[in-house]
């Protein structure tokens, strides 16, 4: 391992590092505007000059690999002044207009200006005059104050994997843009917004709104795929006005898919900011004693046989366990927390979660995706297969819909006989997976939500134990979820309990009358026009399906407006927090519950968020360790028998829209209109 | 660079079977895996046929190559020598870098304006010129300059640049080279060194 001294201080480092990163480990700080540590080096923006010993000129620290005993120096004159120099070059073209940018106040140019530039210009002549492009509802386009550091290029190309923006021209005439006129495809575009260091990317939903130092900001986790990427909530007074992603390299690395960034909007529109009663077919606002009276009237003398209970696929783990602990007490069985009838759940941990995890991906030598599409399902993790590919191949192979995936997928058909197949072997994929040291297998909703989803389930958990994806230090079986609360759904066994109903269940016998009374917690994904002549409570922060069919609507708090506990996909435990105020009498969920309890006569036993946690930990240990991912043990699970031949398919069509939050925010509308819309017909390049 | 005023573009571009068969003879001399190599050649062939590169030419070539097209917009647009608008059957480039200058490139552009009746950057109302400016062209020696089609034609002066579009315009080839009759970039009046030929001295 070479080594270096960097400002007299003596550094030993891979061979590789790049000097930048070398000082990095030192904490010092070289400015830089291309360089990023997540993407592939390009050593155009010059900021980050040191001086070298023996080198005749100052070197770009960013792209210069280490060497055996050079001695570096980053604070020399000739540095400061080669920085000012870079610096000065950049402003000529770039313009003066930070009180009118949105990046003001973040902004990389300013911050360095601040250290290196000069308080007045040298440039009398006219600035450059570029045009904005057009790229879609997302991102919007200053260019005239872009610095060419190609940041946006490379995580397109590298990351998004939509190599769909490049630099044209040369020198002066250089533009960053798409050529042809088009919206960003990536469902990942949004980062670039972060990743640009001046202003000429900012956000267009966000434009103008807001200034960096008025927002208050509460790190959270986003709650609108099964990631759970770790985001940073910003809000001002009562209203989020944007979401940030924040690092987390097990889960998200740095980056956020635009849905989990953009929908934020849609927490302020169609809220339910006070309960509702339905009376003559018509919801009324009462008050929240009335809308509790009305429950409690209704469920007074019901037995336990005729009530139901959903949870959405947004509920925290803290909301369902106190809307299953209140049914436990009113003696019903009939719970489900699989919205889409998934043929998950009493079964080891090992068969609902992600055992590999997100991170391990990296690791994996094979891939076989079984009913998802990653891309649309979970964008984030999308990227991640992407990486992994990227590095040097790998066979990845794909039995379900056909999808414009981000890296070279064999398509092995739709039908789900081809499973059996690899399962016992005559398939040719089974060789390569048997070949790979770390093969995996993701295993999605569209497999799982299906009649046969269990005999499928078998089938994957038979491929893994054939092709050995299962040792003491991998696990290559994967189930990626599309609902954030369910896999702390599953924790909690917030599942038809014995003799009780599941989803099918309680909608059937709502429909021939032997269901009563439903209780949805958030649950707006299921048919509502099922529920037949059934009492409905609908308890959530939307009015959408849930909400339209309900008969009391008691208004919850939406993510980023509680302390909950969500399980990602992993099976890792991640809390959100508080970062504004539910909006009018709207409540915490399970503060709502615990109401609803006493109310009833059942009052729940715990009357803080510690003893609600505490209840947690005991009705599953795995909420008492946050952050982390236990490995689950191996088992076997899902059943025997021969799969059905319709085709395997995604739960998700349309990206932007699968919750109700995302339905309710138009950025997600006009995104929907320009990338689901024509989705077929795209111009220009596609030909 | 944009492409918004796209009238021009045709809608589709083809190479013809000879183009077709140099595209693939030159996409042969990469290792496997390396097509992408051939980008700037292919857009060569492309622009020998058509006389410019058109965006359908662009895709074709990107896909013939497995790149994203917006690999193949960069590198067209990044060389000047690649036209990206339809030129007239002769494209006079004149050099106006400083050496030429000084030996009177602005005559020689003045004279192709008159003798064409079009400004820089425009074509012939027939179709058949394309006056265009360009940088250095790397003949300094041989000051001023005008490139058409494969040709350098050099020290040239008002009159002999006449002479060039004249002929051009009759549909002959004008001789290359060095207007003056001198051999390459020997001295104007005749070698003063190196006089006599063989091993004789």
């Amino acid at each position: 391992m070479p080594k270096l001294t960097i400002d007299g201080r003596e550094v030993e480092v891979e061979a590789g590092t790049t000097i930048l990163q070398a000082a990095e480990i030192l904490g010092i700080e070289i400015p830089r505007f291309c360089y990023h540590e997540r993407l592939a080096i390009a050593g155009n923006c010059r900021m980050c000059l040191v001086d070298v010993e023996k080198s005749p000129k100052p070197v770009a620290s960013c792209a210069m690999p280490v060497g055996e005993g050079m001695v570096v120096r980053t604070d020399t004159p000739q540095v400061q002044k080669a920085r000012k120099g870079v610096l000065e070059f950049l402003l000529i073209n770039h313009p003066l207009d930070c009180p009118i940018c949105d990046q003001g106040g973040e902004c990389d140019l300013q911050d360095e200006v601040m250290a290196y530039g000069f308080d007045r210009g040298r440039y009398a002549e006219n600035k450059r005059a570029v045009k904005d492009k057009e790229w879609g509802p997302l991102v919007k386009t200053t260019m005239t104050r872009c610095i060419h550091c190609t940041r946006c290029i490379r995580f397109i190309t590298e990351v998004a994997g939509v190599p769909e923006l490049g630099a044209t021209g040369r020198g002066e005439h250089m533009e960053v843009g798409t050529y042809v006129e088009k919206a960003l495809s990536s469902e990942l575009s949004g980062n670039i917004i972060d990743l640009c260091p001046v202003g000429a990317l900012t956000s267009k939903p966000y434009a103008f709104t807001a200034r960096p130092w008025e927002l208050k900001k509460t790190e959270s986790i986003d709650v609108f795929d099964a990631v759970g990427s770790n985001i940073r909530v910003d809000a001002r007074a009562n209203q989020v006005m944007r979401i940030l992603p924040r690092v987390n390299d097990d889960v998200n690395e740095e980056w956020l898919g635009d849905k989990s960034r953009f929908a934020c909007d849609g927490l302020v529109r169609q809220r339910l900011d006070r309960p509702y009663l339905r009376t003559g077919g018509k919801l009324q606002p009462v008050t929240w004693s009335e809308a509790m009276a009305a429950v409690a009237a209704k469920l007074k003398g019901l037995s336990g046989a005729k009530l139901a209970a959903i949870a959405g696929d947004m509920a925290d783990a803290e909301a369902m366990i106190a809307l299953k602990d209140l049914f436990t007490a009113l003696g019903s069985p009939n719970l489900d927390c699989r919205q889409d009838g998934a043929k998950l759940g009493a079964q080891p941990r090992a068969s609902y979660l992600f055992n590999s995890t997100i991170a391990g991906i990296e690791t994996a030598d094979a891939l076989l995706l079984i009913g998802t599409n990653p891309r649309r399902e979970a964008p984030v993790l999308n990227a991640r297969i992407r990486k992994r590919w990227q590095r040097n191949g790998m066979p990845i192979a794909a039995v379900g819909p056909k999808a414009e995936l981000t890296y070279k997928v064999e398509d092995l058909g739709e039908s789900a006989a081809v499973l059996s197949a690899i399962a016992d072997g005559s398939h040719p994929f089974a060789a390569t997976l048997k070949a790979a040291k770390r093969p995996m297998l993701i295993l999605g909703q569209g497999a799982l939500a299906r009649v046969d989803g269990d005999i499928l389930l078998g089938l994957a958990r038979k491929i893994a134990d054939a092709t050995g994806m299962v040792s003491a230090e991998w696990n290559g079986f994967n189930v990626l979820h599309t609902a954030a609360a369910r896999v702390g759904g599953l924790d909690l066994g917030f599942l038809p309990g014995t003799g009780g109903r599941d989803l099918e269940g309680i909608l059937a016998g709502a429909e021939k009358g032997e269901i009563e009374v439903v209780y949805l917690l958030g649950a707006d994904e299921i048919d509502t026009s099922r529920l037949g002549k059934a009492f409905v409570i609908y308890q959530g922060h939307h009015g959408d399906a849930g909400a339209h069919r309900a008969d009391v609507v008691l208004p919850g708090a939406a993510f980023t407006e509680k302390d909950g506990t969500y399980v990602n996909t992993e099976g890792r435990v991640q809390r959100t927090q508080r970062a504004i105020f539910p909006p009018g009498e709207a409540k915490d969920d399970w503060k709502i519950l615990r109401a609803l309890s006493e109310t009833l006569g059942h009052g729940l036993p715990y009357d803080d968020l510690a003893a609600l946690r505490a209840r947690l930990a005991q009705a599953n240990p795995v909420f008492g360790q946050l952050d982390t991912v236990q490995p689950a043990s191996w088992a076997s699970f899902g059943a025997d028998g021969v799969p059905s031949a319709e085709p395997l398919t995604t739960p998700i069509d349309n990206y932007y829209m699968t919750d109700p939050i995302s339905r309710a925010s138009k950025t997600m509308a006009e995104c929907t209109a320009t990338f689901v819309g024509c989705a077929h017909k795209r111009t220009g390049t596609h030909g | 660079m944009s492409s918004t005023d796209d009238t021009f573009q045709p809608a589709s571009f083809a190479f013809t079977a000879e183009s077709l068969a140099k595209a693939k003879a030159t996409i042969a001399k990469y290792p496997a895996g390396r097509q992408k190599s051939a980008v700037m050649p292919l857009l060569d062939i492309a622009q020998r046929q058509e006389g410019w590169v058109s965006m359908a030419a662009m895709n074709v070539v990107a896909e013939m190559l497995d790149m994203a097209p917006i690999r193949v917009y960069e590198v067209a647009t990044f060389y000047t020598m690649f036209n990206l608008k339809p030129v007239g059957k002769y494209h006079l480039q004149v050099c106006t870098n400083l050496p030429c200058m000084l030996r009177g490139s602005e005559e020689i552009v003045a004279a192709c304006k008159t003798e064409l009746g079009v400004g820089l950057g425009e074509t012939t109302a027939d179709g058949l010129f394309t006056l265009s400016e360009v940088e250095c062209l790397g003949a300094c020696v041989n000051a001023p300059v005008i490139w058409i089609g494969d040709d350098y034609y050099e020290d040239l002066d008002l009159q002999s640049t006449k002479t060039i579009i004249q002929a051009l315009k009759r549909g002959e080839t004008p001789k290359a080279g060095s207007q003056t009759g001198r051999q390459g970039s020997a001295p104007a009046g005749g070698p003063t060194t190196l006089t006599t030929v063989g091993g004789d001295a």
